[in-house]
């Protein structure tokens, strides 16, 4: 058994924190006046920066109704000795696409109210996610700020069917749901929410999911180690009693 | 070509508002940011650690390595994710801008790795990295002679100003931007770009202009440095 694993059979978190408490959140809106929405989000020492950019484009023809979203990450190695420039890898990739899922899967954007013109031009909301300082639980504080921006998106003008950047309507974009994404380690036997980065090093599993109102939108598992069912009810009621009191600071 | 009022409101020898502050990435050895108007960057500094790959090591001196990128949404028109020509240039003359005041004889094989994020552009974006950078290398206690600072100086229509905004750098009957870095103390310049069309009187009073005006900005990193290292 390693230490971490020791402390926490002691009921004890390395930091302090109870197994079902979430650091400190803060959100800062409009950190980029050029971005149409954007936000930094600061879990504990995590932060992360995120912006969206508006694109006209064309809808898929399976969707010709439809505007879509496109959510980037790029772990910087402004934010963590341990990270390369590059292209993005697998885990920054798999932060955009949880990031994306938690979203696209509960329809907390309506598609269909970005559509310009059916089957030819639709909005297209570019969401491009940076990370600043990593303590862990990126995945969290990515999509704290990405939500965050897009709450706050302004929809610019449009003239002859281009972005008329840094002018804007009176409409704003409003989200139909707030899923909130939680992310769950697990050391030994033992569940922690936002896993520290000190934590991090001894996961043996981990479960990401995104909910609304006692809904599940996403999942996903990651680590070499495994959850039992009772593991995950456990690990869904702790989320769905979360998520009014993390909603609420998105103010 | 008269340009007889700056847009903004400016005096012609006035800088925009700074905002400087240190320590803001508590995972890197040194941080900073460095806000001119509506310009601001970030910078972290990593090392010295050992350089991989061997080969590039100097066993004579430590070497500084410069990173600059703008985040996508930190200009009107998204900026695609990643390297181009233009941050691939402004990270290495950021490098030689820095490189004068830093004394690496100490760290030999090692590499100082320097991180700019330009969140939000409106102009001055290298000038305020720069500025930045040499704010993190000091709070990260790389030896140094000095700080750095940087300010582009120009001239927009008949005019010789310093620190121009996006709105002078486009100005319809042309302007000249002149990015220059100098050393706090011998007044030494580290850093010279130029584009445009200008006298050489006029640069002389322009480079006259920013020795002048890069004296209040290191005054402000100063300040933000002391700041950080205060003891209550």
């Amino acid at each position: 058994m390693n230490h971490m694993e020791e402390k926490l059979t002691k009921g004890i978190r390395a930091d302090g924190r109870k197994f079902d408490e979430i650091r400190k959140i803060e959100i800062e809106y409009n950190i980029s006046k050029n971005a149409e929405g954007s936000a930094r989000c600061r879990l504990g020492e995590t932060e992360v920066l995120a912006g969206v950019k508006l694109e006209i484009g064309t809808p898929y023809t399976d969707s010709p109704d439809e505007g879509s979203i496109v959510v980037n990450a790029e772990l910087g190695p402004i934010s963590n000795p341990d990270f390369v420039s590059g292209p993005p890898g697998a885990e920054a990739t798999e932060i955009a696409r949880l990031v994306d899922r938690g979203i696209r899967e509960s329809k907390a954007v309506d598609f269909k109210k970005l559509c310009i013109k059916s089957g030819e031009k639709v909005w297209i909301f570019l969401i491009d996610i940076y990370t600043t300082n990593d303590a862990g639980n990126l995945i969290d504080a990515a999509y704290y700020a990405s939500l965050a921006a897009l709450k706050e998106i302004r929809m610019p003008k449009v003239k002859d069917d281009k972005i008329v950047f840094g002018e804007y309507t009176k409409d704003k974009m409003k989200l139909e749901k707030f899923p909130i994404n939680f992310t769950f380690g697990k050391i030994g036997k033992h569940i922690i929410l936002d896993p520290s980065m000190e934590e991090e090093k001894f996961l043996d599993a981990r479960l990401t999911l995104a909910v609304d109102n006692k809904h599940v939108h996403s999942m996903q598992k990651n680590g070499n180690g495994s959850f039992t069912l009772e593991e995950i009810e456990q690990i869904i009621d702790i989320a769905f009693r979360k998520d009014a009191e993390v909603k609420k600071l998105f103010k | 070509m008269v340009y007889s009022k700056r847009a903004s409101g400016r005096k012609f020898e006035e800088l925009r508002k700074m905002e400087a502050k240190v320590g803001i990435i508590p995972r890197a050895d040194g941080s900073a940011m460095f806000k001119i108007g509506d310009t601001i960057a970030i910078a972290a500094v990593y090392g010295p650690r050992e350089l991989h790959p061997k080969f590039l090591q100097n066993q004579e001196r430590g070497l500084l390595r410069c990173n600059y990128d703008m985040i996508s949404f930190s200009v009107p028109e998204r900026k695609k994710p990643g390297p181009a020509r233009r941050s691939v240039e402004i990270s290495m003359v950021t490098e030689k801008a820095l490189m004068p005041v830093l004394d690496l004889t100490k760290y030999p094989n090692t590499v100082v790795d320097v991180f700019i994020q330009i969140i939000q552009a409106n102009s001055g974006t290298r000038c305020a990295g720069i500025c930045a950078a040499s704010m993190a290398l000091a709070h990260a206690g790389v030896p140094m002679k000095g700080l750095v600072g940087a300010i582009a100086v120009g001239k927009v229509g008949d005019k010789i100003v310093v620190d121009l905004d996006k709105e002078e750098e486009d100005f319809s009957e042309g302007a000249t931007d002149i990015p220059i870095a100098m050393t706090g103390r011998g007044k030494e310049i580290t850093l010279l770009q130029l584009d445009g069309d200008i006298s050489k009187e006029e640069l002389k009073k322009a480079l006259l202009l920013g020795e002048e005006k890069i004296k209040e900005i290191i005054k402000k990193q100063e300040e933000a440095l002391k700041e950080y290292f205060k003891v209550d």
